[in-house]
């Protein structure tokens, strides 16, 4: 596949190429995604905001310009923002590709980084050169302020022009505490919304911290994902409930929102509203016990990509789906087309059945350089 | 304290823009004391400081509505700060030429100054907040977007060109944008406060008696009631 290197979130000619439960392939203009939908179902987007979290600077002790990535925060709590995880570059920026930026100068807890109007204090090193956890100094007015009067969108080399805001927030982003778009949700516009109302498609959000899907060090990225709180709004739970009850089918518009939903339903079923930590890495002897479809971005074979998909479906289908992807020239990373995959039904879960099978190990995969990385494996 | 738990607006979450003057100055400290939590916009970065630590609870937030790169910063800023959102007021508001021209003898650029602060802001502002306001609807309350107009949105006074035309179209795009997100919960109505004593008036009108006009604070009122009004009554709980 190509990378999609324009920043446009839904692209005239977006596609969708979608695998249903029975295995069958069918290549879609992306916009009209609701006809792949039933009445009853419902699709359940992530709706958070993305945070400018690249924040350029210097480093005090010894003066080396720097780029710090905000890449992890422990709660979604408003006030709770002067403590970031956060990936250290040296000089440079995204036009490099990640794997080929310098490092930063030796960091040391105590020192001191300006960035911009911020100025925050490097607390400790997390078992990595480039992995810090640093605190803002400031009230929490000031901190949202400097970061978003300062900072910029994460972005990786595959697309060339800097990114604005509005370029990585979805149409329904709300709470800023993404550090990476959540992609997927590129898809949805005002009118897919009053389609799905129309054909009487449920639609419901939760809020889901998406980190960072790429650091550029293969040490680093095996430790991906980082732990991302969330949000599962009290609404969201009875709707799910509701459509369960009904017959419905729960599609997951992305991967964040597939980590968030089976990391609540590990928690507690049925599901409990309110704030939740994903920590889980979704492996060989996870299962889905909510999701029963998901809408994602499209990416290349041998990525995790298809590692979460096996959770869904047969990996001969998949790479069946691979080729369909790649003969039809489908472009990938995340302004990139989707793909739509319904749990098939050898594997899926069913409806009011305990779950038991679907038990697919799902791997973060390593480097993958200069990616945005539209799938974010949970 | 049983009062303010009644209250519809307790605990509302509420973004005004204009902040710091006015009929927006007003309201920040009518809907404050009536428990709201408040973020408040405006340009002038001392100002806000001074009028946030003046309104405990309230944020200032420093930026220009009518600045296409400003929007998003501000957005962010007031999710940040309240957690979400459940009212827009889109307050600031300019009056193009100052002193007031025919619209003949008004400047190109006027009128672009005009419709940026009073048409594309609270656009921009809208469209970048609609997904907290939408998150907001779906937790079963009726999220609001009030755009403050003016009579002369209606009436074509001489003079009042560009305010005018810009109101005007405010005014339409309310009623617009409110039949399209009625189904999503989401209201979007445009008021006319009155004539009132506040800067931009006196900057219109320098020589019109203060006696003749309607204060901000007895226009907030109004408009405070209109929002406990329509919060207290979601379409679609």
């Amino acid at each position: 596949m190509k990378a999609a290197h324009q920043p446009t979130q839904r692209p005239r000619d977006a596609r969708l190429l979608v695998l249903d439960a029975q295995g069958v392939l069918h290549h879609a203009q992306r916009s009209q995604l609701a006809r792949f939908l039933r009445p009853g179902d419902l699709l359940i987007a992530n709706d958070a905001a993305t945070l400018p979290a690249s924040l350029g600077g210097m480093h005090a002790r010894s003066g080396a310009v720097v780029e710090v990535r905000l890449a992890g925060r422990r709660s979604l709590e408003v006030d709770a923002v002067r403590d970031f995880t956060a990936i250290v570059f040296g000089a440079g920026d995204h036009r490099t590709r990640t794997e080929d930026r310098p490092a930063p100068p030796p960091l040391r807890a105590g020192d001191l980084l300006q960035l911009g109007p911020l100025q925050a204090r490097v607390e400790r090193l997390l078992g990595h050169p480039r992995l810090i956890e640093l605190r803002f100094a400031g009230t929490p007015d000031e901190i949202w302020a400097g970061i978003a009067r300062h900072g910029r969108p994460i972005q990786y080399a595959h697309v060339a022009q800097p990114l604005a805001l509005w370029d990585v927030w979805t149409q329904v982003a709300a709470l800023p505490v993404a550090f990476e778009p959540p992609s997927a949700g590129f898809v949805l516009d005002w009118q897919m919304l009053h389609a799905l109302r129309e054909r009487a498609i449920g639609f419901a959000t939760l809020t889901h911290a998406a980190g960072i899907s790429s650091t550029g060090d293969v040490a680093l990225d095996a430790r991906l994902p980082f732990d991302e709180p969330y949000h599962l709004p009290e609404a969201t739970v009875q709707a799910i409930a509701d459509t369960r009850r009904s017959g419905g089918r729960i599609v997951a518009l992305g991967t964040t929102v597939t980590r968030a939903l089976e990391h609540a339903a590990a928690q507690a079923l049925p599901l409990r509203p309110g704030m939740g930590l994903a920590t889980q890495r979704l492996g060989p002897a996870s299962r889905l016990r909510v999701v029963d479809a998901i809408v994602s971005g499209t990416h290349e074979p041998g990525s995790s990509h298809h590692a979460l998909l096996q959770a869904f479906v047969d990996p001969v289908l998949l790479r069946r789906a691979d080729a369909a992807l790649e003969a039809g020239g489908y472009r990938t990373h995340e302004f990139g087309d989707s793909v739509l995959v319904e749990a098939s039904r050898e594997i899926g879960r069913q409806p009011q059945r305990s779950p038991r099978q679907a038990s697919r190990t799902i791997v973060r995969s390593g480097a993958e350089s200069g990616c945005a990385g539209l799938l974010r494996p949970a | 304290m049983n009062t303010l738990r009644d209250d519809p607006l307790a605990g509302l979450r509420i973004a005004v823009t204009g902040g710091t003057s006015g009929l927006g100055l007003a309201l920040v400290r009518a809907l404050s004391a009536r428990g709201a939590r408040v973020a408040f916009i405006a340009r002038d970065a001392a100002r806000v400081r001074r009028i946030a630590q003046d309104i405990p609870g309230s944020h200032g937030i420093a930026g220009d509505v009518s600045r296409k790169d400003d929007i998003h910063p501000l957005a962010l800023q007031v999710t940040a700060a309240l957690g979400g959102l459940d009212v827009l007021i889109n307050n600031a508001s300019s009056l193009g030429p100052v002193p007031l021209a025919l619209l003949a003898d008004t400047d190109c650029e006027d009128l672009e100054t005009a419709l940026a602060t009073n048409l594309l802001g609270p656009f921009r502002l809208g469209k970048a907040l609609l997904g907290a306001l939408a998150a907001s609807a779906r937790t079963g309350a009726q999220a609001l977007v009030l755009n403050i107009s003016s009579d002369a949105a209606v009436t074509p006074y001489p003079g009042w060109g560009a305010y005018g035309a810009s109101k005007a179209a405010l005014h339409h795009l309310s009623r617009i944008w409110d039949a399209e997100l009625r189904e999503h919960g989401v209201r979007v109505l445009s008021v006319d406060p009155g004539d009132m004593d506040t800067p931009l008036h006196a900057a219109a009108v320098p020589d019109a008696d203060p006696a003749t006009l309607k204060q901000p604070a007895d226009a907030a009122r109004v408009i405070v009631a209109l929002i406990a009004n329509t919060v207290a009554h979601p379409e679609f709980a």
